[in-house]
């Protein structure tokens, strides 16, 4: 990951794949200099995530986080985005890679479209959506979803009326832009990058072949994509929850776990699919809020796997909630002549029990979609036995072919958190390799000077726009330009067919300048959508973009009052007028630009801490590694091997060796940091160090401060030298003090200090560790007997493979319940561990000459430095990043990131992916010489402030703070625009720049002037 | 029912750029037809709303105030529809005093993909208040000849 940089390189990047991962390290390059081709098979970016109703733990919307990264990526200067495309072939290498695409022909010109959907209303021909996973039909002319980027329709030719038959052409014919081309065809390009990274995802497990439970053949048998379609709000139903057989709300509904994992005879998937859990949870709890009444939901699991931050409690909720959780693997699923589901199982005693359902879930693994692996294949780039793309701990975004990069669950199942930090990793990684060429490929915009308005007579500019007929067919678009001219303050208006069309957006500039407008109002669609695009060309007219409004006469007017078309045009007049009287209030206003100090400070010295002080590094940014320890190395100087069956003690040495040779980093050990000033670009941090303090002044900051070993009170540990917690364990067996080939008899114990009320959190690693110990002592000696007991083993994604060589190897499992736990005692010079056998139903005792807990992984709950940061920790005392889901490095404050333990226990290769991550997300500030601040931030009027607090005491970025006459201050650079503070403020005195009070009067004072 | 059928109030929604507002473009993309009652300001966030836009409205003659954020946990800005939350459950009790009638203000969460939820909530909402007649209550009286500008568009007296 160090490799150095290549002396000449081409600064740009190809990205492979549209799913989240691929967005995120597209917009990581994208925004730290680099030229983007993000190149995607289907019609439109998004993934499996665009398919999804909600996401765990949070339950938040998963279209709602989706969408503004979508936007972003598809509007960004230096991304291009290619759909319906594939990589034929890689040549050259690193620094100097050509790729050959084949890019089919979506039968629409892109930049006519206007996503009307006429086409496809008119489209005679149906097939089925496989967005919808084929519950419902779209037809040939179809766009992906409602939300897609891009927002352009195509047509699926394999379908096509047209195409197949050789007439019809309705689309073309209706087509109010004239965009439909049959004459395109595919075409073979070839493109210069640098780097390539793999975020091509998986493919959800196919259940048809699994015959006992009858995918194929039960309408009412549904996967667990299939049931995200059931539940989401833009789904075939509408989030009304119904069974597809007959459309009747089920009262019964069971999830069955492990469908096309944890299964070598249906498939030849030995792993485990990791989320699954977590997503069948989720699942049961949103449908139960669907359904108000009393649904029934039971979850039919092996082992529950929620280990990751905040699933555990995610689990004891749901079931506190109602929904059940059944350990028993269901055989076979039948119908009964009443159409329900009759499932039969075995329970913990053994049992047969037969219970009827409504509909049934099967929680579908994730496997290599067989396409991406012939790719992979083409590409040179191996794969590991499970199929997925072969990646090793020490450099998890790294593949066998150098130059090319992996994330996402490309690499291995893995959920969106995961998968969005190992694309940043990958974009770091990428980045690092091209370091010298970057910013030679990007594309930048010449804005021109701004004509100064302030205090001129406003001149309001109205541009009504048609549409087409998407909005002229029903609003009467002629009598809203004439109600227009006659508003205060309009100096000029004009109806446009498509006023987002490049044609006309060149003559709207040209108008600005000629009439002398100073104020823009266009009434068309969303701003959401449409916004910056006309506020870029407010600015090649010279005038700020903050001086324009938009009136959603589309979205908000034609489109959902069709049949009351003088009603809607009363509705637009009273729209432009509230957009007039606003756009005539406001100002200019400026973009602050703040520099940037390129230089970053990592503290914690750790394996998280090293690998992101090496990463800035090699992308050419000074570091400063601050350590409090009077040694780099943190908690891995006490570990073995990793899951893989890497050896950490030989890596972490070169790891140490490179940190302390590296020319731009400072380390800087036995010192900790005193105060922090500053925000974003410009920090100010003391350390205290050797008795005195040293002042340090950076851009960035990783926190990546790790965290420590639950010491248990429990099991007589601290009372014989044969109890050792895993970290002991394994630093006897590293030193030599333990002997693998002496030990006869080991019991382990799982969960010591995990998933107890004090600390409801599982530690994630200790599962993995304690198989993989286990099977090194039956390496040493085949004889010995090893024991583990375990309440559920949590051996995710790949690591089942262990669990599962362990079994082979005679390691012997015994789960227990918490209720019942373990004992162990001292009988003379002897140790015993009793444990309940469920199965045999009586009490074990079990002689150890080594007893091993897996004792939790505590944090250090640094109140300090989280105070001096400004970030958040969590109940459990982890750092609590700015999104669970889509910014899992980042925190609200921005320029501060974090890596490894301080976030949530995790193994070896998602700390070092974590590192890259916020390495990737720190250069995006670092590597630019000043960021611009939107200039629509709140301004305090300290005339009117009595210093009462309430503002700062309400901003939720610290933005806000008092100054040395005791009255709040705004920090512009902290500031994000929402308005909290002014509505808040009972003197009056803030105020929101571009939504001011004024604004926001005068819109409701002309609201209902009509 | 009362004999307010033919009535047609007249709205006003004030909703957050993030969620609700996208959930009602996303009904407008999903071609959900709906009652024409609303007019729509845009704020950043719920948490934008000062209470005296709602009264400001009441004022003009809105015979309804409808407030619409994101679900709690899903803020763009980490609280501030919570924030709105106090503050509307203050606001609502005070203009429960002072003679609105609780029907009047709505609050609700919509989130960017729930097309059909807002759909719902806009016939809801304009039913409720078509119910409760015209609202009269703090309709400001201002005589056009105090100002003389005010006919024209005047918004000098919004602040």
């Amino acid at each position: 990951m160090t490799a150095s940089n290549l002396q000449s390189s081409t600064g740009a990047v190809m990205v492979v794949g549209g799913g989240i991962a691929a967005i995120q390290a597209s917009l990581d390059l994208a925004d730290s200099g680099y030229y983007v081709y993000l190149v995607e098979k289907s019609a439109a970016i998004g993934g499996v995530m665009s398919q999804l109703d909600k996401t765990f733990p949070t339950n938040d919307c998963s279209m709602c986080i989706l969408s503004p990264k979508l936007v972003e990526a598809g509007r960004h200067a230096n991304i291009e985005l290619i759909t319906l495309a594939e990589v034929q072939e890689l040549k050259g290498q690193v620094g100097d890679f050509t790729v050959k695409l084949r890019e089919k022909a979506r039968y629409v010109d892109l930049s006519k479209c206007i996503a009307c959907g006429v086409c496809a209303e008119k489209c005679p021909k149906k097939v089925d959506d496989e967005f919808n996973r084929g519950l419902n039909k779209r037809k040939a002319a179809y766009v992906k979803y409602p939300q897609a980027v891009p927002l352009k329709y195509a047509i699926d030719k394999d379908n096509c009326i047209f195409f197949q038959k050789g007439k019809c052409r309705a689309c073309e014919k209706f087509c109010p832009a004239g965009a439909i081309d049959f004459e395109q065809k595919d075409r073979e390009r070839q493109i210069k990058v640098g780097a390539v990274i793999l975020a091509a995802g998986f493919k959800p497990y196919d259940p048809v072949n699994y015959a006992q439970y009858a995918y194929a053949k039960l309408p009412n048998v549904v996967t667990a994509l299939e049931f995200e379609r059931i539940l989401s709000a833009s789904g075939p139903w509408m989030g009304h929850l119904v069974r597809p057989g007959d459309e009747k709300e089920p009262k019964k509904v069971a999830w069955l776990q492990c469908v096309g994992s944890r299964d070598i005879n249906h498939c030849d998937h030995p792993y485990c699919s990791s989320v699954c859990c977590m997503y069948a949870i989720k699942e049961a709890v949103i449908a139960k809020e669907h359904s108000h009444g009393d649904l029934d939901t039971a979850i039919f699991f092996m082992d529950m796997r929620t280990f990751g931050k905040d699933f555990e409690r995610t689990y004891v909720n749901a079931a506190k909630s109602g929904v059940r959780f059944v350990r028993s693997r269901v055989h076979s699923i039948t119908e009964t002549p009443e159409t329900d589901l009759r499932i039969e199982y075995a329970d913990d005693a053994g049992m047969l029990i037969a219970e009827n359902f409504d509909l049934v879930v099967l929680s579908q693994g994730l496997e290599m979609n067989p396409e991406t692996a012939e790719m992979c294949q083409r590409l040179g780039v191996d794969l590991a036995p499970s199929q997925f793309v072969a990646t090793g701990s020490f450099d998890p975004v790294a593949t066998s072919r150098e130059g090319v990069f992996v994330c996402g669950a490309l690499a291995g199942p893995k959920d969106i958190p995961i998968s969005v930090v190992e694309a940043s990793a990958a974009a770091c990684a990428a980045s690092a390799k091209l370091a010298s060429s970057r910013g030679s490929l990007v594309q930048t915009r010449e804005i021109p000077a701004q004509r100064p308005v302030l205090g001129d007579t406003p001149r309001v500019g109205v541009f009504v726009c048609s549409c087409g007929i998407n909005i002229a067919g029903v609003v009467d678009v002629k009598a809203v330009m004439e109600y227009a001219a006659t508003l205060p303050n309009v100096a000029y208006v004009e109806n446009n067919l498509f006023t987002c069309s490049q044609d006309t957006q060149d003559k709207m500039a040209k108008v600005i300048a000629e009439k002398g407008l100073n104020r823009i109002v266009v009434a068309a669609c969303s701003p959401r959508t449409h916004e910056p695009l006309f506020q870029e060309t407010l600015q090649a007219a010279g005038l700020n973009k903050y001086l324009f409004d938009m009136a959603n006469i589309r979205n908000q007017d034609s489109w959902v009052h069709a049949e009351e078309p003088e009603k809607a045009t009363e509705k637009a007049k009273d729209q432009v007028r509230m957009a007039v009287a606003k756009a005539s209030l406001l100002e200019p206003l400026n973009e602050v630009q703040l520099s940037v100090n390129p230089t970053a400070m990592v503290i914690g010295g750790g394996l998280a801490g090293m690998n992101a002080a090496l990463n800035l590094a090699s992308q050419g940014f000074a570091t400063h590694l601050v350590e409090r320890d009077n040694a780099l190395g943190g908690n891995a100087r006490l570990l073995r091997i990793t899951a893989k069956g890497e050896e950490v003690q030989p890596y972490l040495a070169e790891l140490a060796e490179k940190v302390k040779t590296d020319p731009l980093i400072t380390t800087h050990l036995g010192a900790t940091v005193e105060t922090v000033e500053g925000f974003v670009g410009n920090f100010k941090t003391a350390l205290a160090k050797d008795g005195g303090q040293e002042m340090i002044e950076h851009g960035a900051v990783v926190i990546a401060t790790g965290a420590g070993e639950y010491k248990p009170d429990e099991y007589l540990y601290g009372q014989d030298p044969r109890i050792m917690t895993h970290l002991e364990l394994d630093s006897a067996l590293l030193s030599g003090e333990l002997d693998p080939a002496k030990v006869d008899n080991a019991v382990f114990i799982q969960c010591v200090g995990s998933r107890e009320p004090e600390r409801p959190y599982c530690s994630k690693v200790c599962c993995t560790h304690t198989v993989e110990t286990a099977l090194h002592l039956k390496k040493h000696n085949p004889e010995s007997r090893v024991i583990v007991l375990y309440r559920d083993m949590r051996t995710f994604g790949e690591r089942e493979i262990l669990y599962k060589e362990a079994r082979a190897a005679g390691v012997l499992f015994v789960r227990y319940d918490v209720e019942r736990k373990a004992r162990v005692a001292k009988e003379g010079d002897d140790l015993f561990v009793y444990v309940w056998d469920h199965v045999l139903g009586r009490e074990l005792k079990l002689p150890a000459d080594l007893v091993g807990l897996a004792s939790a992984i505590v944090s250090h709950r640094d109140q300090a430095l989280a105070q001096m940061f400004k970030i958040p920790q969590d109940d459990d005392g982890w750092f609590l990043e700015a999104h669970v889901k889509l910014r899992p490095v980042d925190f609200a404050t921005d320029g501060v990131f974090m890596a490894g333990l301080a976030h949530y226990p995790k193994p070896i290769e998602e700390a070092v992916a974590q590192a890259q991550a916020a390495v990737s997300r720190a250069v995006t500030v670092l590597s630019k010489p000043e960021i611009t601040l939107p200039g629509t931030v709140a301004v305090i009027d300290q005339n009117k402030c009595v210093g009462c607090g309430v503002c700062w005491a309400v901003c939720a970025y610290s933005a806000i703070s008092q100054d040395d006459k005791g009255l709040a201050v705004v920090n512009e650079a902290l500031c994000k625009g929402c308005g909290t503070c002014v509505a808040s403020c009972r003197s009056g005195a803030p105020n929101l720049r571009g939504f001011s009070n004024q604004d926001v009067m005068a819109q409701i004072t002309t609201m209902l002037q009509g | 029912m009362s004999d307010n059928n033919g009535f047609q109030p007249r709205i006003a929604a004030f909703f957050c750029n993030w969620c609700t507002y996208g959930g009602a473009d996303l009904a407008g993309v999903s071609r959900l037809q709906y009652p024409p009652n609303i007019r729509v300001i845009r704020i950043p966030c719920t948490g934008r709303l000062s209470p005296k836009f709602i009264l400001q409205a009441f004022r003009q003659g809105a015979d309804g105030v409808w407030v619409s954020g994101c679900h709690p946990g899903d803020c763009h800005y980490i609280a501030g529809n919570l924030y709105a939350r106090r503050r509307f459950a203050v606001m609502k009790k005070l203009l429960d005093y002072i003679g609105i009638e609780s029907g009047r203000l709505h609050f609700s969460w919509i989130s960017s993909a729930e097309a059909e939820k807002f759909q719902r909530t806009v016939i809801n909402v304009t039913e409720a208040v078509r119910e409760l007649g015209p609202a009269s209550h703090l309709i400001k009286d201002i005589k056009q000849s105090a100002c003389p500008s005010l006919a024209a568009g005047c918004v000098c007296r919004a602040s």
